[in-house]
C-alpha cells in the first residue's frame, strides 16, 4: 500500500494506508494521551481523550486520534487551545470518579486539571473497557463486561464465567487505570464465594 | 392470491377492487390509531359492531378501522360516509343513536358536531375544522381512507403505483436523479438530503447492500412515525422497495421499537400481504427485481435511533453507537453499505414518483421542500398530529392550527427537536419550519416533537427535564457525554432547588462546548441543545433562580410557598378541607393559615380556593409574611341589614 504523507505539529510524517493519526504520531515520538487506547484491541474511541484538532479539505474539526485514518494533506495539531480546553475537562469529569488514579493525576498536571472541580463521586472505574475489550478479543471469554448504561453504567463480572476462568487469569487487572477492575473481581469473589480475599494473598 | 406478474395485471386488480366498492355505500370510518384507543375507541367499535349486527344493517354498512387521523385532542374520531360528516370524542353510549339518525335517517346529530371555540358553530365536515383546514396532509391524509391491515385499501385509493412506475418505467438512476432533485432531506432529525446518501449508498463498493427504515422514535411526546407505521404501513413499504431498487440493495428493514404494538403488527401483516401479492418477492411485478423486507423489533433504547448504534443493534449486539468516519451508507450493518432513512423519509417517496420532483419542489422553502409532520403537544388547545408545508411558521402552527394556549394562558416557549432541539421564545414564533432556520434560531427540525409551554413552565426545570431524560438514555460509552450529562443535571437540579451559586451559568456553558465537540455520537454532541437555548433565551430565569432563590414561573418546589393572604380569605374552609397533609389551620370565620413547614406545596388549596376570593397566592424568591396574630384572625361579617 501506497505511503500518505500528512503534517503533524509541524512535522511531515508518512505513513501506510489505514494507519490512525495517532499512530502515526507515535511513530515519529509524538505523544497524545490516550485511556481506552491500546494496540493490541480494537479502536474503541470511548474516552475523547485522545482528540487532536485536524485542517482538511478546508475545514478544521476535532477528531478521534485513535480512530481517524490519516488521508493525503492531512494537518494535525495535537495540541491547541481547544484540544486542551476539552482534555482539561475530560480529566475533571474522570478525576470525579477516580481521584487517585496516578494516571489521571499526571495528565491532569500537564492540562491544569482541578481533581476538584466537580463533586466526588469515587466509583474508580471510568469505563475505558480495556478490560472488558480484552476478556472478549484476546481471552474471548467474555468474562467481565458493562451492564445498564448511561450514568449507571458499570463493568460487571459474570460469576458462573469469572470464578472458573478469572483466577489462573488476571491479565486484565494491569491494564486498569484506576483501581476499580480488581475491587470489582473482589467484591464479586466475596460475594458469590467463601474464599478468601484472593488479592491480598 | 397469485402472484402478480405485471404492472398491467395489477392495474387489473385495482380496477377489479375499484369495480366491487360503492361509494354510496355507508361507510362509518373510526380512528383506532393508539391515542384514540386509549380514549376507548375498541369499545366504540365493538358497540358499533354489536349494534350494526342488531339492527341488521351488517350487509348495508361498513365498517372501518384506521389508524391515526391526527385530531387526537377530540378521539375518538368518526367519518360517515357517504355524506362525509365528522363526529369528535364518540363513546359508546353514542352508537345507537348515530345509527338510527345518521346512517338510517340520513339526520346529522349537532352535538357530535365539532365546535368551534372561537365562533362556537357547529362544523359538520372535517376540512372545515381549523385544525385541518390549515394543514396540508399529504403524507398523513391517506390515514383516514385505509385500513392499514388490508392491502385493498392502500390499492384503492392508488397505493403501489409508483413502485410499477418506477420499476418498469424508470432506470434505478431516474430513480435516484428524481429523489436528488426533490431534494428530499432526512425527517429524522439531521435534514441530511436523501438522494445524497442513496447515492453513495448505491455507488459504494459492495454486491449486499441493505436499505433500513428508523423507526426508532423516542423523543418525549413525539409519534408521528409510529402513526404512520401504524396507520399506513404500505407507504412505508412501497418508499422502501424504491429505495432498493435506486440502491441496488435486495434486502430491507424495519428497525421498530417493540413499544409500537400495533405499528409492529400492522407493517407485519402488510409485508405478508405485499409478499401474497407478489409485491415483495422475487421477480417484482415481471421487473427482475428482488426485495424482501424484514422486522426487527428495537428493545426501547432512545440511543438506537441513532444510525451506527441501531446498525450495531440490527447485528444482534448492544445498541451503541460506534466512531466512524466512515459513512454507514458505505461500511453499516455487517460492514455493508446501508441506507437508513426515517419513516417519514421513505414515506414521501412514493409521493415524489408518482407526482413527479418539481411537483414536490412547488412546495416549501429555498432549503426545505415538501410538508413536515409534527407531534402538536403540551400546553396547546389541539393535541394532535399535523402536517403542514415547509415554510409555515410556528405562530400559525401554534394558534391557527393548534388552537392557542388553553385556560388563557400565556405562550412561552415552543421546545422543537427534543432532547437535541432548543426551546424558542414569543419573539421567535414567526421563525419558518425549515431545516435551517430552526437550526440558526438555536432549535431544530428534529423527528418533529413540538411541545408548548405556557407561563407555568419554568424553563431551567424543562432543560433539567430533557437532561435527566438523557442521562437514562445515553449508552455511557463516552466521557464526555455520560460524565458531562451527569454534572450538567446535577448543576441544573442544584439551581431548580435553590442551591445554584454564580458561575454555574458559565460552568454550564462550557461543558455545553466540550460536549458539542468531543461527545462519540449526535445524542452527545446535541444534548446540551435544551440547556443553552434556555440560557439564551431566558437567562433571566436562571439568574432569578441563582441570585433570588426565586422561581419565575412559580413551578420548582423548592423554591415557592403558598400564601393565604388574610384580607382576602373568607373563612370558607374548602382549603382547609382538602388539604391531604392537614396543614391549614383555621374555622367558622377564623381566617385560614398554611403551616409552611407541613406543607408539602401540592397546589390543592390553591385550587381549591374559589375564584371570587383568590385568597391564596404563590411566594417566591422573598419570605412568606408571618401569620395574622390569633387576635386579628376572626372575621366579622358585616350582615345585609347594614349595608
Amino acid at each position: 500500500m501506497s505511503d500518505i504523507t500528512i503534517t503533524i505539529d509541524g512535522k511531515q510524517v508518512n505513513a501506510k494506508e489505514g494507519t490512525t493519526i495517532l499512530e502515526a504520531a507515535q511513530s515519529i515520538g509524538i505523544p497524545i494521551p490516550t485511556l481506552c487506547h491500546h494496540p493490541n484491541l480494537e479502536p474503541y474511541g470511548a474516552c475523547r481523550i485522545c482528540m487532536v484538532e485536524i485542517e482538511a479539505r478546508g475545514r478544521t474539526s476535532m477528531v478521534t486520534s485513535c480512530i481517524y485514518p490519516v488521508e493525503p494533506g492531512l494537518v494535525v495539531k495535537t495540541r491547541s487551545e481547544k484540544v486542551d480546553k476539552t482534555r482539561k475537562m475530560i480529566l475533571q469529569l474522570l478525576l470525579a470518579h477516580a481521584p487517585d488514579s496516578e494516571i489521571l493525576k499526571e495528565m491532569a498536571k500537564e492540562y491544569g486539571a482541578d481533581k476538584d472541580r466537580f463533586e466526588k463521586e469515587p466509583s474508580f472505574c471510568i469505563h475505558c473497557g480495556l478490560c472488558v475489550r480484552y476478556c472478549a478479543e484476546i481471552k474471548k471469554l467474555n468474562a467481565v463486561g458493562f451492564i445498564d448504561r448511561g450514568t449507571k453504567r458499570e463493568i460487571s463480572f459474570i460469576p458462573d464465567i469469572a470464578l472458573k476462568e478469572c483466577w489462573n487469569c488476571k491479565e486484565c487487572f494491569p491494564l486498569c487505570p484506576t483501581e476499580a477492575l480488581q475491587a470489582a473481581y473482589v467484591f464479586m469473589k466475596l460475594l458469590t464465594t467463601d474464599t478468601p480475599n484472593p488479592i491480598s494473598e | 392470491m397469485t402472484r402478480i406478474q405485471s404492472p398491467a395485471a395489477l392495474e387489473e386488480i385495482r380496477k377489479d377492487i375499484l369495480a366491487h366498492r360503492d361509494p354510496q355505500k355507508p361507510c362509518i370510518i373510526l380512528c383506532s390509531g393508539s391515542a384514540c384507543l386509549a380514549s376507548r375507541s375498541k369499545e366504540v367499535a365493538e358497540s358499533l359492531e354489536a349494534e350494526i349486527e342488531k339492527q341488521g344493517l351488517t350487509a348495508a354498512v361498513d365498517i372501518k378501522k384506521t389508524g391515526c387521523h391526527g385530531f387526537c385532542e377530540r378521539g375518538p374520531i368518526m367519518i360517515i360516509l357517504p355524506e362525509d360528516i365528522c363526529y369528535v370524542q364518540i363513546v359508546p353510549e353514542d352508537i345507537p343513536e348515530i345509527i338510527s339518525r345518521t346512517i338510517k335517517e340520513k339526520q346529522v346529530i349537532e352535538r357530535l358536531l365539532y365546535t368551534d371555540p372561537a365562533t362556537g358553530e357547529k362544523i359538520t365536515y372535517e376540512s372545515d375544522i381549523p385544525f385541518y383546514k390549515h394543514q396540508e396532509r399529504l403524507v398523513f391524509g391517506a390515514n383516514r381512507r385505509i385500513d392499514p391491515k388490508n392491502i385493498e385499501d392502500y390499492l384503492a385509493i392508488g397505493g403501489y403505483s409508483a413502485l410499477p412506475k418506477a420499476l418498469s418505467q424508470m432506470t434505478p438512476e431516474q430513480v435516484l436523479g428524481e429523489v436528488k432533485k426533490a431534494n428530499l432531506r432526512g425527517r429524522g432529525g439531521g435534514g441530511f438530503p436523501a438522494g445524497r446518501k442513496w447515492e453513495e449508498c448505491r455507488n459504494a463498493p459492495g454486491d449486499i447492500k441493505y436499505v433500513i427504515v428508523n423507526a426508532d422514535e423516542g423523543d418525549p411526546g413525539a409519534y408521528k412515525d409510529r402513526s404512520l407505521l401504524e396507520g399506513n404501513p404500505h407507504l412505508i413499504l412501497e418508499g422502501l422497495m424504491i429505495g432498493g431498487y435506486a440502491i441496488g440493495a435486495h434486502q430491507g428493514y424495519i428497525y421498530v421499537r417493540q413499544e409500537y404494538p400495533l405499528a409492529v403488527d400492522n407493517v407485519t401483516i402488510a409485508i405478508k400481504q405485499a409478499e401474497q401479492y407478489g409485491l415483495l418477492g422475487n421477480n417484482i411485478l415481471g421487473s427482475g427485481f428482488d426485495f424482501t423486507v424484514k422486522v426487527h423489533k428495537g428493545a426501547g433504547a432512545f440511543v438506537s435511533g441513532e444510525s451506527s448504534a441501531l446498525m450495531t443493534a440490527l447485528e444482534g449486539r448492544v445498541g451503541e453507537p460506534r466512531p466512524k468516519y466512515i459513512h454507514t451508507a458505505i461500511k453499516g450493518v455487517w460492514d455493508r453499505p446501508s441506507d437508513l432513512n426515517n419513516v417519514e423519509t421513505w414515506a414521501n417517496v412514493p409521493l415524489i414518483i408518482n407526482n413527479g420532483a418539481d411537483w414536490f419542489t412547488g412546495m416549501g422553502t429555498e432549503g426545505s421542500k415538501g410538508t413536515k409532520i409534527f407531534s402538536l403537544v403540551g400546553k396547546i388547545n389541539n393535541t394532535g398530529l399535523v402536517e403542514v408545508p415547509m415554510g409555515v411558521t410556528l405562530r400559525d402552527i401554534i394558534f391557527t392550527i393548534g388552537g392557542g394556549i388553553p385556560k388563557e394562558k400565556k405562550f412561552k416557549a415552543v421546545q422543537t427537536g427534543g432532547p437535541s432541539g432548543g426551546c424558542l421564545p414569543e419573539e421567535r414564533l414567526d421563525t419558518q419550519v425549515d431545516f435551517d432556520e430552526l437550526t440558526n434560531a438555536g432549535s431544530m427540525m428534529g423527528s418533529g416533537g413540538m411541545i408548548i409551554m405556557d407561563e407555568d413552565t419554568c424553563m431551567v426545570d424543562v432543560a433539567r427535564y430533557f437532561l435527566e431524560f438523557l442521562t437514562g438514555e445515553s449508552c455511557g460509552k463516552c466521557v464526555p457525554c455520560r460524565e458531562g450529562i451527569r454534572q450538567m443535571l446535577k448543576i441544573l437540579t442544584n439551581i431548580t432547588r435553590g442551591k445554584g451559586k454564580e458561575g454555574d451559568i458559565e460552568l454550564l456553558e462550557e461543558m455545553a462546548e466540550v460536549l458539542k465537540t468531543a461527545a462519540l455520537c449526535a445524542l452527545g454532541r446535541t444534548a446540551p441543545n435544551p440547556v443553552l437555548s434556555t440560557i439564551h433565551y431566558f437567562k433571566d430565569e436562571y439568574e432569578a433562580h441563582i441570585r433570588e432563590k426565586k422561581c419565575p414561573a412559580y413551578s420548582c418546589k423548592e423554591l415557592i410557598a403558598y400564601y393565604i393572604d388574610p384580607e382576602k380569605c373568607q373563612a370558607c374552609m374548602l382549603c382547609a378541607k382538602k388539604c391531604p397533609v392537614d396543614a391549614i389551620s383555621g374555622g367558622k370565620n377564623l381566617i385560614h393559615i398554611i403551616d409552611q413547614e407541613t406543607c408539602t406545596k401540592c397546589e390543592t388549596c390553591y385550587d381549591a380556593c374559589p375564584p371570587r376570593f383568590k385568597a391564596i397566592r404563590k411566594i417566591s424568591g422573598e419570605p412568606v409574611p408571618p401569620p395574622v396574630p390569633e387576635e386579628a384572625r376572626t372575621i366579622t361579617r358585616r350582615s345585609k341589614k347594614d349595608e
